[in-house]
C-alpha cells in the first residue's frame, strides 16, 4: 500500500510540477453546486461565485471589499435631475469570452444590456420562459418591474433606463449578480440552434474568467479570459472543487488539495489559525440577527417596556454561547460594513435592575411572553434555540416569563409575518446590495408591517427619514438621513438587536491578492498564487 | 421457468405504482412549502406567490397533480427540478454512473472479503478467529458512518497522506466524460496517471460504503454455513474422506450461498442508502447527495422523481436476483 501510494504519490507530484510550470492555477473548495450559470434566475451565493462574480460584468460594480459601488461596463453614468432618468455610457471594446462553443464576432454594446434586462422583464421576450419554471426571482424581489418604465437605447454604446419613480438604490441593484450583462449574440445564436437552455449551462460572458467545464456536484474549470478588458488575470485557470463538508474542506486544505475554503467549522477555527502554512482572513458579514418584538400588540407597543427588555439581555453570553467566537454584538439594525453605519450610536447597557425598575414604572407586571426561535441555522444565527434559551434565562431575571415556541421554516416565515402575532420573533437579514435602504426599508418601513417587518413596527419620524433617502441621490445627504433613522430606531427600540456574524475565510499562505466581500462573495479578481 | 419470469414482472407494476404514491405523498406530508423555502426571510408577496403556485402546478388538488405527474412519467417526463431548472432524468443520469461505480466497488469488496471471512468463522467456530471476526463485523455494522469516513479521512489523508481526501479523481486530469464511469473514462483518456488517480480516490469510499453490508454478509455467510455443515450430506462427504476444502468450498458452500444471494441482492438498497450519507462526505458526485439536498429545499419534482428512479433500480436489481435464486435452487420457480 504504501509502496503503491508513493509511486502514485510521485506521479501526482510529477504531473503537477509539469502543469504548474505551465499555468498558475487555483483551487477553490467551494461548498456546493451552482443551480446554473444564469445569475438571474437563481438567488443562492453559490450560485452567484461560480457565474456572476468570476464570469460576469455589470454596468456598476461594487468596489470589492466595500459596499460602494464603481463603473463596470458602464464607463460613466448620469442621473436626471428629477432622479428618473439613468443614462449609461458603454465602455468601448469589451470582449465576451470566445470558447470552443461561441465565437463572438463584435463587442458589447446597447444591445446585450437591454436583452439582459428585457428577458427578465418581458414575456414575450424569447428567453422570458427559456428553462422550465425560469420566474427571475431577484428582478421581482427587487421591484424592478413595478420600477422600470423603459429601457431605451439611445445610441450603440449608450443606454437610458426611464424609472417610474425616484429610487436611489438603483444604481446599487445594477450591481447584483440579476444584474450581470449577457451576450446577446450568444443568446441568438442559441435559440436559432434550438438550444436556447445551453445560456444556463454554458455561459459566456465578458467578465475575468471564461467557463470551460463543468461536472456535475464535482468540478467547474475556468480559464482567464485573454481579453479582459481590466486585463488579463494573474492566475491562468480557476478551479472549483465542489466539497459539501466542512470538515473534509478543512482537510483539502490542510493536504494542500485546494488553496482557498471557504465556511469553516467554528470548532475548526484554532486547528486552522495554528498551521504555518495557512491563513485565516476575517471580516463581518453584512447581516444582523435580531429578536423583533410586535409593536401592535400591548405591552410591547410601549417603547420603554421594549428598551427595558433589551436591557435584560446579556448579548456577550448568547455571543460566547451561540456564536462561539464568529459573531460580534450588534447596536444598529446595518452591520458595521455598510456605508451610513452609525457609530455614535451608544448600545443599551445590560442592567437586569435597571430594566426591573423600568418595567414596573410602565406598569407591567408578571408579563409572559413566547420567544420564536428558527427551526434553522442561519449566518446571523447559528442556533436560534440556544439564542432562546439564554434569553428566557435573561428574562426570567426581571420576572418576565418566556415560552419557546418553534415551527418549520416555511411556515415560520410565514406565520411570523402575521400582525397578530403573538410574541417576539427571532430572525435576521442578509444585505442583496449593500444599500442602506435594503434593511431599513425593507425591514422596517411601514410598507413591510404584515410582511417583511416583523415587528409590525410603523414610526412616522424613521418613515420619513428613509423615504426620504430612497429619493435624494446625493449620497452625503443619504448618510446624513440614514444616520438619523438609526437614532430613532435606537431610540424606539422595535428589535433587540443581536448580533452580526463574523465570515472566517481560511487559505494558503501561497496565495495573496484575495479581498474579502462584505456582501458575501468570493472573488478571484486580482489574486495571484505563488509557486 | 417462463411462468415464473412473467409473475415477478408482473408484481413490478404494483408495486411502482405504490412507490409512485408513496414517492408523491412523501414529500408533500413533509411541512415546508418549496416557494417560501426558496424566498427565505425575503418573502413573497400574495400575488407573486399565487402566480408561482400556478406555474409549478401546486394550484391544482393534490388527485390532479397525482394524475398529471403520473401521466408525465408515462411519457417519460419525470418533471424539472424547482431549484435547477433542469430535467431530473437529466440530472438523474448525470449523477448515477458516480453512484453505480461506487456501489459496485463497494459490494464487490464486501462480498470478497465478507464470504470468506463468514465461512472461515463458521468452520473455526467458537475459536478465537470466529469471535475476532464476528466482533469486528458487528463493531463494522454499528459504526456510524459519517464519523468513520471522517476517521479513515483523517488518518489516511490527513496524517499518512496516503489517500486523496476526496473527489473522484485528481483535478490535474481533464478529459471528456464518455461512460461516466471514472475508472473506464480514464482509461480511454490515455492520460498517464489518470487511471490510478481515480483508483486512489475510490479506496476511502469504497471501504466505508462496503463496511455494512461486508458485516452484514460476513455474519449471514456463517449462520448460512454452520446450518449447512451440520446437514446429513456434509457429514457423508466427510465420511466418504473427500478432502475437507472440497467439503466446504463445493458442498457446503455452494448450498449455503443461497440466502447470501439473497441478502447480497438486498444490500443494494442499503448500499444506495449508505451512498447518501458516504457521497456527501467524500464530496462524491452521485445521486445520495442529490437526494438529501432535494429534500432540505423541498424540490417536490426532484424527490418524488429521484425516489422512483432509485426504486425502480432497485426493484430491478431485486428482479434480477429472484431470478439468479431461481437459476441455483430449482424449487423456488416451481
Amino acid at each position: 500500500m504504501k509502496k503503491l501510494s508513493s509511486l502514485l504519490a510521485t506521479t501526482v507530484l510529477a504531473t503537477m510540477l509539469v502543469s504548474t510550470a505551465q499555468a498558475k492555477t487555483l483551487v477553490y473548495c467551494s461548498e456546493g453546486s451552482p443551480e446554473g450559470f444564469d445569475p438571474a434566475l437563481y438567488t443562492s451565493g453559490t450560485t452567484f461565485d461560480a457565474s456572476s462574480k468570476n464570469v460576469y460584468n455589470r454596468l456598476v460594480e461594487f468596489n470589492i471589499g466595500t459596499t460602494e459601488t464603481k463603473p463596470g461596463l458602464a464607463e460613466s453614468y448620469e442621473v436626471s435631475e428629477d432622479g428618473l432618468e439613468y443614462t449609461f455610457k458603454l465602455r468601448p471594446g469589451v470582449k465576451f469570452h470566445t470558447s470552443d462553443f461561441f465565437t463572438p464576432t463584435r463587442d458589447l454594446n446597447a444591445d446585450d444590456v437591454i436583452f439582459s434586462f428585457e428577458r427578465q422583464l418581458k414575456e414575450d421576450n424569447p428567453f422570458n420562459k427559456y428553462v422550465e419554471g425560469a420566474s427571475w426571482e431577484y428582478f421581482n424581489g427587487m421591484s424592478m418591474p413595478d420600477l422600470l418604465k423603459s429601457i431605451d437605447k439611445v445610441d450603440d454604446m449608450t443606454v437610458k433606463f426611464v424609472l417610474n419613480r425616484p429610487e436611489a438604490p438603483f444604481i446599487a441593484n445594477m450591481a447584483m449578480d440579476f444584474a450581470s450583462i449577457m451576450s446577446k449574440e450568444y443568446a441568438d445564436k442559441l435559440e436559432a440552434e434550438g438550444k436556447a437552455s445551453d445560456l444556463n449551462q454554458k455561459p459566456i460572458g465578458t467578465g475575468p474568467f471564461q467557463f470551460v467545464a463543468y461536472q456535475p456536484d464535482a468540478v467547474i474549470r475556468f480559464k482567464a479570459h485573454p481579453d479582459y478588458w481590466a486585463g488579463k488575470e494573474k492566475i491562468d485557470d480557476l478551479v472549483f472543487a465542489i466539497t459539501t463538508d466542512a470538515s473534509v474542506r478543512q482537510q483539502k486544505l490542510m493536504a494542500g488539495e485546494c488553496h482557498v475554503a471557504p465556511y469553516p467549522n467554528p470548532a475548526d477555527l484554532d486547528a486552522l489559525k495554528a498551521n504555518a502554512d495557512l491563513e485565516v482572513m476575517e471580516q463581518e458579514g453584512l447581516n444582523v440577527g435580531y429578536l423583533a418584538y410586535n409593536a401592535l400588540v400591548p405591552p410591547f407597543d410601549n417603547a420603554k417596556v421594549r428598551k427595558a427588555l433589551n436591557m435584560a439581555i446579556n448579548k456577550q453570553a448568547i455571543l460566547d454561547a451561540v456564536f462561539q467566537g464568529s459573531g460580534q454584538a450588534a447596536k444598529n439594525p446595518i452591520p458595521p460594513t455598510m456605508w451610513s453605519y452609525n457609530k455614535a450610536i451608544e448600545d443599551d447597557a445590560f442592567d437586569p435592575e435597571a430594566a426591573k425598575a423600568m418595567l414596573e414604572a410602565e406598569g407591567v407586571k408578571d408579563l409572559s411572553m413566547k420567544i420564536w426561535a428558527m427551526p434553522v441555522q442561519r449566518p446571523y444565527n447559528p442556533n436560534a434555540r440556544r439564542m432562546a434559551e439564554v434569553m428566557q434565562e435573561d428574562f426570567s431575571k426581571i420576572g418576565v416569563n418566556v415560552e419557546i415556541v418553534s415551527y418549520e421554516w416555511g411556515e415560520y416565515l410565514d406565520k411570523s409575518k402575521a400582525k397578530d402575532r403573538d410574541g417576539a420573533v427571532l430572525l435576521g437579514w442578509t444585505g442583496d446590495n449593500g444599500d442602506p435602504d435594503n434593511f431599513l426599508a425593507v425591514l422596517l418601513g411601514c410598507d413591510g408591517v404584515g410582511g417583511s417587518n416583523r415587528a409590525q413596527w410603523c414610526n412616522d419620524e424613521f418613515e420619513a427619514l428613509i423615504q426620504k433617502a430612497k429619493v435624494v441621490s446625493d449620497k452625503a445627504e443619504r448618510t446624513k438621513l440614514y444616520e438619523e433613522a438609526q437614532v430613532v430606531f435606537k431610540r424606539e427600540a422595535p428589535w433587540a438587536t443581536i448580533a452580526h456574524s463574523v465570515v472566517f475565510m481560511p487559505m494558503s499562505k501561497k496565495v495573496s491578492g484575495y479581498v474579502m466581500d462584505p456582501l458575501g462573495g468570493h472573488w478571484f479578481t486580482g489574486v495571484d498564487i505563488a509557486e | 421457468m417462463l411462468r415464473f419470469f412473467l409473475t415477478r414482472v408482473g408484481l413490478l407494476i404494483p408495486t411502482f405504482i405504490g412507490v409512485s404514491i408513496v414517492a408523491f405523498a412523501f414529500i408533500r406530508l413533509l411541512p415546508g412549502d418549496p416557494i417560501m423555502l426558496l424566498a427565505g426571510e425575503r418573502g413573497v408577496d400574495p400575488a407573486r406567490y399565487a402566480e408561482l403556485q400556478a406555474m409549478l402546478g401546486f394550484d391544482k388538488s393534490i388527485p390532479v397533480q397525482y394524475y398529471n405527474y403520473l401521466v408525465d412519467i408515462l411519457h417519460g417526463d419525470f418533471g424539472t427540478s424547482i431549484v435547477t431548472k433542469r430535467p431530473v432524468l437529466d440530472e438523474f443520469l448525470t449523477l448515477f454512473p458516480a453512484t453505480i461505480e461506487l456501489a459496485l466497488c463497494a459490494i464487490i469488496l464486501a462480498t470478497l472479503i465478507g464470504i470468506p471471512a463468514g465461512v472461515v468463522a463458521a468452520v473455526k467456530r467458537g475459536s478465537w478467529l470466529d469471535q475476532g471476526l464476528m466482533g469486528t463485523a458487528l463493531v463494522g455494522y454499528s459504526m456510524p458512518i459519517f464519523w468513520w469516513g471522517l476517521l479513515l479521512i483523517i488518518l489516511f489523508s490527513g496524517i499518512l497522506q496516503w489517500t486523496p481526501v476526496s473527489g473522484r479523481i485528481s483535478l490535474i486530469y481533464f478529459f471528456p466524460q464518455v461512460t461516466g464511469f471514472m475508472l473506464i473514462d480514464s482509461l480511454l483518456s490515455g492520460q498517464s496517471g489518470a487511471f490510478k488517480s481515480a483508483l486512489s480516490h475510490l479506496v476511502l469510499p469504497t471501504i466505508v460504503l462496503a463496511t455494512i453490508p461486508l458485516a452484514v454478509i460476513a455474519r449471514q455467510t456463517r449462520s448460512a454455513m454452520l446450518e449447512v455443515l451440520g446437514e446429513d450430506y456434509v457429514r457423508t462427504a466427510r465420511a466418504k474422506g473427500l478432502p475437507p476444502r472440497r467439503v466446504i468450498g463445493v458442498h457446503a458452500l455452494r448450498n449455503a450461498l443461497i440466502p447470501v444471494i439473497t441478502t447480497i441482492g438486498l444490500q443494494v438498497g442499503v448500499l444506495l442508502a449508505g451512498a447518501i450519507l458516504t457521497e456527501t462526505i467524500f464530496s462524491w458526485p452521485g445521486i445520495g447527495k442529490w437526494m438529501v439536498d432535494s429534500v432540505f429545499k423541498r424540490d417536490y419534482s426532484v424527490v418524488q422523481g429521484g425516489l422512483l428512479l432509485i426504486a425502480g433500480v432497485i426493484m430491478i436489481v431485486n428482479l434480477i436476483v429472484d431470478l439468479l435464486y431461481g437459476l441455483i435452487n430449482p424449487r423456488i420457480r416451481h
